[in-house]
């Protein structure tokens, strides 16, 4: 694989412009977290044209529910979840300025269309590496939500957060372009 | 008669439960060193090497392989001649469960309505507990926890007896093509065959546990584990779904006698984390 590109948070749009589909990057920076339970609320929020905990503006977040830190560890294993069942929530906070997720897995056409939109990119992390990606947050604070512990939004920062560019921002989508390179009839 | 104490039976299923979340059995690991020497695509092989120093790391320091520490699944063989002690055998296994997720910062990943309030538990319990009745005076449990990103790409068909073996092979290859990168490839699959709709899937699941090179003991069906094994991994889904040749490192099936109007077949599907343990009282 080429070298990985270093990339930091928050993400605009020249950035985000250089990232194509199969970089491999590390991010650092600071990143949320937000999975089920989370987006549900933030989509609430927005609905009822109320303010969101977060400002989510060029920022990215990551779809993972960690497991509870074990003492002396700033975090605890915090690998990527499926990322579809956020599908439902994403376009509403990409059109809020969202600029990246990072999560495991397919992503529906609507988000993929409004990822093309609002210039925003999809970062994969590997789906049980979480001990490994857990090396690279360094510090972790719950924002909001603390009622859903493990889902409660958290705020990492995270140095050299090792992921690909699964699909970037002119829609590329290695889950379509790299299996059939290997598919064999 | 002999005795065993409920107590002994809680601290048994800690002990399981904490030694699958850490530690990878070394067939496994194996298993993924051999794959990583045999991948041609050069994102599938860093994300082979990631995953095994990720299994290095979480068992050198005993923190949790995969966020999602799983369903508490247990398989247990309970000999008829053990009588249980100073306690109930339910609750033992779950307070078992319990102290090993919560003393072990693993993840509570259980909640207890399914629809409306999905309100976590906060004990990782109630634990998912399958007991056979066996000739014998000891327990044998074999615990694992079971993620739900593999666990949701499950699939049942209720295949006609016509069907035959082409039907099975096409039913869990576009079952696994289906699923793409969403559990976590490289997978394991276990399949259920026979039986009724719902026994299937119990005994896809335990095939799960079986040790990787090891196959049916019936030459046909371990055929058609192998057929199924070249079939998949020539997809080209690859690990984490990101292309290459590494896409399942075991198929693992079970059959059951059924019912002469039927042949179910359940799919199980596990992801690379296939963490379980065993262990006897």
């Amino acid at each position: 694989m080429t070298q990985a590109k270093k990339t930091t948070t928050p993400l605009e749009d020249k950035n985000v412009k250089e990232l194509k589909a199969g970089d491999s990057v590390l991010i650092t920076g600071y990143i949320y977290t937000g999975r089920d339970a989370a987006h549900k609320r933030l989509i609430e929020l927005i609905k009822k044209g109320r303010e969101l905990p977060i400002e989510i503006k060029g920022q990215i977040i990551y779809y993972v529910g960690p497991t509870p830190a074990k003492p002396g560890y700033p975090c605890g294993s915090a690998g990527p979840t499926t990322s579809y069942r956020m599908d439902p929530y994403t376009p509403t906070l990409l059109d809020r300025g969202l600029k990246g997720m990072i999560g495991k897995g397919l992503r529906s056409q609507e988000v993929i269309e409004s990822m093309k939109k609002n210039k925003a990119v999809y970062f994969g992390a590997v789906g049980g590496a979480a001990a490994l990606i857990a090396r690279s947050i360094k510090s972790s604070e719950v924002i909001a939500y603390p009622d859903l512990g493990a889902e409660a939004i958290h705020r990492y920062y995270v140095e050299n957060f090792p992921a690909i560019v699964v699909i970037d921002a002119a829609g590329n989508n290695l889950y379509e372009t790299e299996p059939p390179k290997y598919k064999q009839s | 008669m002999r005795e065993i104490k409920a107590n002994q039976i809680k601290e048994k299923v800690k002990e399981l439960f904490l030694q699958a979340n850490y530690h990878i059995d070394q067939d496994l690991t194996q298993c993924l060193q051999k794959a990583l020497k045999e991948e041609t695509s050069p994102i599938g092989q860093s994300i082979l090497r990631m995953i095994i120093k990720n299994n290095q790391i979480a068992s050198s320091e005993e923190i949790a392989i995969c966020q999602d520490t799983g369903l508490a699944i247990l398989f247990i063989e309970l000999g008829q001649a053990v009588s249980i002690m100073n306690g109930n055998f339910i609750q033992a296994v779950n307070q078992g469960v319990q102290e090993a997720y919560q003393e072990g910062y693993l993840r509570k990943s259980v909640v207890d309505d399914p629809v409306f309030e999905r309100k976590n538990t906060k004990t990782n319990t109630p634990a998912i507990i399958y007991t056979d009745i066996i000739p014998g005076d000891k327990i044998k449990f074999t615990v694992m926890p079971k993620g739900f990103g593999s666990e949701n790409m499950s699939a049942l068909a209720m295949l006609k007896p016509a069907d035959g073996p082409e039907g099975i092979v096409n039913f869990i290859i576009e079952t696994v093509r289906k699923a793409g990168p969403n559990p976590c490839p490289p997978t394991i699959i276990g399949v259920g065959i026979g039986g009724t709709a719902d026994k299937a899937m119990v005994i896809a699941k335990k095939a799960i546990v079986r040790k990787i090179g090891e196959h049916n003991q019936n030459e046909q069906y371990a055929t058609m584990e192998k057929e199924i094994l070249e079939k998949i991994n020539r997809l080209g889904i690859g690990p984490a779904g990101l292309g290459g040749k590494t896409t399942c490192l075991a198929v693992n099936i079970d059959y059951l006698p059924t019912h002469i109007a039927g042949m179910p077949v359940a799919i199980n599907v596990c992801c690379h984390a296939a963490r379980h343990a065993e262990g006897t009282l």
